[in-house]
C-alpha cells in the first residue's frame, strides 16, 4: 500500500466517520465539534489531491470563519432544551432506511461508470504532476489559480493550454487556448459578498421581541 | 491498491448523503444549517477530485472550488442571521416551531 493510499485510507475514514457523527449525535454543541473534524479533514483531502490553495482556503474560511460563526449561534441560543432535540424512533428509522439507500445508490453508480474519458489520462501516474501545474517544476496551484481568476489564462509558446493532452496512441496533443478566465464571476462574488454582509448586519442587529422592554 | 477518483468521489457520496439526512432529522436550526455546509463540502471534494484526475478540469475545479467556499461562507452568515432573529421572535431554535405561514 503506497504513502498516497495510506493518507487517503487515512482521512476518508475520519471525514466520514466525524460526517456520520454530525448527524448521529443529539448534543448540538458535539455536532459543532464533529463537523471541526470533518472540515478538517476534507482540507486534509485537498492536500492531498494537490489542490494546496484551496485546502489553506477551506481552513481559513470554513474552520476559521464559518464554524465559528456557527459555533457562536450555537452558544447564543444554548438554552436547555435546545442543546439536545431528539427526533422520534420512528422517524430515525426512516431516515436511516433512506440514507442506506441513496448512499448505495451512490456508490453504485460511482463505482460502475466509466471515469476515464478519452481526454484525460489519470492512469500515467508522471502526467499528474504536470496536472498540477503548468510547470512540473513548480506544483504550487496560487499563481494559475490568481491568474485565472484575473481573467488571465497562461500562455504557452505555442499558444495552447499548457496541459498535455494525449491521443489514443499517447503522443502530447494541444488543444486550443481558451483565453476567457474567470474575472466577472470573482466580481459577482465580491458584490455578493459586500451585499451579504450589509443584509446580515441588518437580520442580525440587536432588536428585542416586541413586547419585552427594549434594551 | 491506487487510489482513483472513485474513491474520493465515495467520499463525497457518503458526505453528500450525512448532510442530506442531517438536514432531514435535525430539528435544531443550526444542526439544519451544518447539514447544508456538509453537502457543499461533498460537492467540493468531487470538484477538487475531478481537477486532479481529469486534464481539462484543472484550473476549473479549483476555481469552482473556491467560488463554493465563498458562497458557503455568505450562507452561513445570512442563515445564522436568520436563525438568531427567529430566536429574538419565537424564542426557539426549533424548527417544527416555525409555522407562522401556514394556513
Amino acid at each position: 500500500m503506497s504513502a498516497e493510499a495510506l493518507f487517503f485510507w487515512l482521512l476518508a475514514v475520519t471525514t466520514m466517520g466525524c460526517a456520520i457523527a454530525v448527524v448521529v449525535t443529539q448534543n448540538i454543541v458535539r455536532a459543532a465539534v464533529w463537523l471541526l473534524f470533518t472540515l478538517g479533514g476534507v482540507a486534509g483531502l485537498f492536500f492531498l489531491l494537490g489542490a494546496d490553495f484551496v485546502g489553506a482556503t477551506q481552513i481559513m474560511v470554513y474552520v476559521g470563519g464559518t464554524l465559528v460563526l456557527i459555533v457562536f449561534g450555537v452558544m447564543l441560543t444554548a438554552q436547555s432544551p435546545f442543546v439536545t432535540m431528539r427526533a422520534g424512533a420512528g422517524e430515525w428509522g426512516l431516515t436511516l432506511v433512506v440514507g442506506g439507500v441513496l448512499v448505495g445508490l451512490l456508490a453504485g453508480v460511482l463505482f460502475l461508470s466509466p471515469w476515464t474519458g478519452p481526454q484525460s489520462d489519470s492512469a500515467a501516474p508522471q502526467s499528474r504532476s504536470v496536472a498540477l501545474g503548468s510547470d512540473p517544476a513548480r506544483s504550487q496551484t496560487v499563481r494559475d489559480l490568481g491568474l485565472v481568476l484575473l481573467g488571465i489564462r497562461e500562455v504557452h509558446p505555442n499558444g495552447s493550454i499548457p496541459v498535455p493532452i494525449r491521443d489514443a496512441d499517447n503522443n502530447p496533443q494541444s488543444v486550443p487556448r481558451r483565453e476567457i478566465g474567470y474575472l466577472l464571476p470573482f466580481e459577482l462574488a465580491s458584490v455578493h459578498l459586500v451585499v451579504v454582509l450589509v443584509a446580515a448586519a441588518y437580520l442580525a442587529r440587536a432588536r428585542r421581541r416586541t413586547g419585552s422592554p427594549s434594551s | 491498491m491506487t487510489i482513483a477518483v472513485e474513491h474520493y468521489l465515495l467520499v463525497g457520496a457518503v458526505l453528500f448523503v450525512a448532510g442530506v439526512v442531517c438536514m432531514a432529522i435535525k430539528r435544531n436550526a443550526i444542526g439544519v444549517l451544518m447539514g447544508v455546509e456538509l453537502v457543499l463540502n461533498a460537492a467540493n471534494i468531487n470538484f477538487v477530485a475531478f481537477a486532479r484526475y481529469n486534464l481539462l478540469f484543472v484550473l476549473e475545479g479549483q476555481v469552482m472550488a473556491l467560488f463554493t467556499i465563498v458562497l458557503a461562507a455568505a450562507e452561513a452568515a445570512i442563515a445564522l442571521a436568520i436563525v438568531l432573529n427567529f430566536y429574538n421572535n419565537h424564542l426557539t431554535v426549533d424548527v417544527d416551531a416555525a409555522e407562522d405561514l401556514k394556513g
